[in-house]
């Protein structure tokens, strides 16, 4: 080593006495900020419930609106809900805060990672009679998504509302192109080439494209057709998967993009952008877009997701309530948890509003459901809504999800080819199923 | 700093410390127990939240810990050897060193020229000083919400001036070749400024009678560039070379936001810190995902010490 000269480094700046004092005061100051929750609840007899979830923007907007109902109408419940970011940054805290076991009281998970969650060690049962007592039964829940809150026998989650990926389209466009009925909607198409056909049709009065997807998203086009076509996926040892439907699915998202009726390349944002710019006529969606679409102050209307390979199936999920597990018992807080799951459920007519269906049957039979446009238009698709297969790396902003979506992007784009596409995802799957399970 | 300050201290040195040769050890000793003091505050904080989680996630690379669940047991070296053997590790390790290599040089050559280019003008330089920080100062969810858009295809600035002059549109963030380099354009126009300030401080710091000597013995533009501005220089560029390489191998929030966390097309754009998130915070194993930070902290130490002996090579011949 050679010894080299050490410049003097530049003299700091000098903290002045005030300087000091003022910083040490502020540090104080937030120090004692830090005490504050804990005390103020001292001595008051309102029983606290402390709810978390991952809705923001028209969602979070809804929810809110709900919760301001329901303190209303609860003042002896102390209410603190707490909202995190959608996805992973939600979930990560989910976990750790129910690993602890008593950072919070109720919770919303997507059904599809209730698996995935711990369902007996991180996450509670929900105690039935009690779920009765305020109004909800087997009998007032769809039966496809009660069977999904059940695991091993046991009812885990409440269900708030099932969501799936459905069909956008503009009036305008579509009256020009002359693929709406008499009533004004988009007409049903059967099978592949027909709906191809439409999308020309489409693709000639907008001069850009026929339909848009998100293709950085692509698994939930790849789930709901595949499913179309009767696949089945399975991980028990290794990847089951039939590789001749899968093909086929994932070829569908080549030729709608090579044949220029789709952009090979339109992430998340990007979509909707898409589509309210009406650079296309269509859009496959989450039918929570529904509020960009309607911010953007244009006609349109929505249907399920074409049948291209049968019935109409579109991939989709549901949002629950979920009880965390709980390091020490307590009665009032397990109650007032499940009377607040209950409400919910029952005004969940101000949550339809953000396009998800309710699962509450007395909500979504109700005349007002029925005049919400055009919300009641794919209730049915609903009934019949693909939940991703069962594992504890499946499900929304889960692993699986995000293996599929950044290898197929490259069947949109061309990049790659549906085998080869599938040949790497078999790989990735094989290697979450070998990976051991962390929950 | 004017002439009397520096003049200042060993004089008030003298006035407080006419110690007598016999109390010089007690005077000692006394003032090294407060300067303890001083330090202590940091070393609490540097141990506390620095030594203790770097010892403590060692421990953990060594043991089945999950998110999860509330225990955990040791496993040997069986997560360091799933790692080696995990073809996403070096794939998203490779995006990591290739993002490096593809944005620094750019960080440090651009930040050069906009420092010269400020430091020449005098009416002007105000503005370019504001434009060229301005960047920085944006957090990063706001820089990547704006370039998310600029790049978009059909609708996005950047597309749209290169169909104007002719070119064709390029699908930047959904494409595999280009997501990497368009995430290293956007960190260039948000970090450079950075740079650009160090450099332009140290340009402030030169003497001008070196120049004037220089051009007194003839010497042209470039030469002077050559020979005085770039040697004295050197140092600042080590450090910025240093601090560059640092912050691009901790890649990850822009390419996080930029590909909606799935780490772009064939994970193009999914660094060795977003394959860490990915383990340890989506798959919640944090034993293999501390496992991996450890791997990376090992590739950051090597290309520090390559880095600054490269670097203390040069100053020799300077």
């Amino acid at each position: 080593m050679r010894t080299e000269e050490t410049p003097l480094p530049a003299p700091a700046p000098a903290i002045g006495r005030r300087g000091f004092l003022a910083g040490a005061l502020t540090a104080a100051g937030i120090g004692l900020a830090g005490c504050g929750g804990g005390i103020a609840t001292v001595g008051e007899s309102r029983t606290v419930l402390r709810q978390w979830n991952l809705f923001t923007g028209g969602d979070g907007v809804r929810m809110v609106e709900m919760h301001d109902a329901y303190q209303r109408e609860h003042p002896q419940i102390d209410f603190r809900p707490t909202t995190y970011l959608w996805g992973n940054p939600f979930y990560t805290k989910f976990a750790m805060g129910a690993a602890g076991g008593r950072a919070f009281d109720v919770a919303t998970l997507h059904l599809s990672r209730l698996r995935g969650m711990g369902p007996g060690t991180l996450i509670d049962p929900i105690p039935v009679e009690l779920l009765a007592e305020y109004g909800v039964t087997p009998d007032t829940v769809l039966p496809n998504v009660w069977d999904k809150c059940t695991v091993d026998g046991e009812l885990y989650a409440i269900p708030l509302d099932t969501h799936l990926v459905v069909t956008y389209y503009n009036r305008e466009i579509c009256a020009r192109a002359g693929v709406l009925d008499p009533q004004g909607r988009l007409i049903e198409t059967d099978g592949v080439e027909e709906f191809l056909d439409l999308l020309a049709a489409v693709k000639d009065v907008t001069g850009g494209y026929g339909v848009v997807m998100d293709t950085t998203g692509a698994w939930r086009q790849f789930w709901s057709l595949y499913r179309q076509l009767g696949g089945e996926m399975t991980f028990d040892g290794d990847v089951g998967i039939d590789d001749d439907k899968a093909l086929q699915a994932l070829d569908f998202l080549r030729r709608v993009s090579e044949e220029g009726l789709a952009p090979s390349a339109s992430d998340a944002p990007g979509t909707p952008a898409n589509f309210v710019n009406g650079i296309c006529g269509l859009m496959f969606a989450g039918n929570w877009e529904i509020a960009t679409a309607q911010a953007a102050g244009m006609d349109f209307g929505m249907r399920p997701f074409p049948g291209l390979y049968g019935d109409e199936l579109g991939q989709g999920d549901s949002h629950a309530l979920v009880l965390p597990h709980r390091r020490t018992r307590d009665d009032a807080a397990v109650r007032a948890a499940v009377e607040y799951a209950a409400w919910m459920l029952k005004h969940s007519i101000t949550w339809a509003g953000g396009g998800h269906v309710p699962a509450y049957l007395p909500v979504t039979e109700s005349a007002e459901y029925a005049r919400l446009e055009p919300q009641a238009d794919y209730r049915d698709a609903a009934v019949n809504v693909q939940f991703d297969p069962e594992a504890w790396f499946s499900g929304s902003a889960a692993q699986l999800q995000n293996e599929a979506s950044s290898l197929f992007a490259g069947v949109h784009n061309g990049s790659t080819t549906p085998e080869r596409a599938l040949d790497a995802f078999k790989r990735a799957t094989r290697k979450l199923i070998e990976t051991p399970a962390p929950v | 700093m004017t002439p009397s300050t520096d003049i200042a201290p060993p004089e008030a040195a003298r006035a407080v410390s006419p110690a007598p040769p016999g109390g010089r050890a007690r005077t000692r000793h006394v003032s090294s127990w407060a300067g303890l003091w001083f330090v202590l505050p940091f070393t609490v904080l540097f141990a506390v939240f620095l030594v203790w989680p770097m010892l403590a996630g060692l421990w953990t690379s060594f043991t089945d810990r999950s998110l999860g669940r509330a225990g955990s047991s040791f496993v040997g070296l069986a997560n360091w050897s799933e790692m080696l053997g995990d073809p996403a590790v070096w794939q998203s390790l490779w995006v990591t060193l290739l993002f490096t290599l593809i944005s620094t040089p750019p960080l440090v050559l651009i930040a050069l020229g906009m420092a010269l280019l400020t430091h020449r003008v005098s009416r002007l330089g105000w503005f370019l000083r504001f434009s060229f920080f301005a960047p920085f100062l944006l957090p990063v969810a706001v820089v990547t919400l704006i370039w998310t858009w600029l790049y978009q295809p059909g609708f996005g600035m950047v597309n749209g001036a290169l169909q104007a002059v002719g070119l064709p549109e390029v699908n930047w963030l959904t494409d595999k070749d280009t997501v990497l380099v368009a995430i290293a354009i956007t960190t260039v126009w948000w970090t450079v400024g950075f740079n650009f300030l160090l450099y332009l401080a140290a340009l402030q710091g030169i003497p001008a009678y070196v120049y004037e000597a220089a051009a007194l013995d003839g010497v042209n533009p470039w030469q002077r560039f050559r020979h005085i501005t770039l040697p004295l220089l050197h140092r600042t560029t080590a450090l910025i070379v240093t601090l560059q390489l640092v912050a691009s191998l901790k890649l990850f929030d822009q390419a996080y936001l930029m590909t909606a966390g799935a780490g772009g097309p064939d994970y193009a754009a999914r660094p060795i810190i977003g394959y860490i998130f990915d383990s340890g915070f989506t798959g919640l194993r944090i034993g293999y995902a501390s496992a991996i930070s450890y791997l990376l902290f090992a590739v950051i130490v090597v290309v520090s010490l390559v880095q600054f002996r490269l670097f203390s090579g040069k100053g020799k011949s300077a």
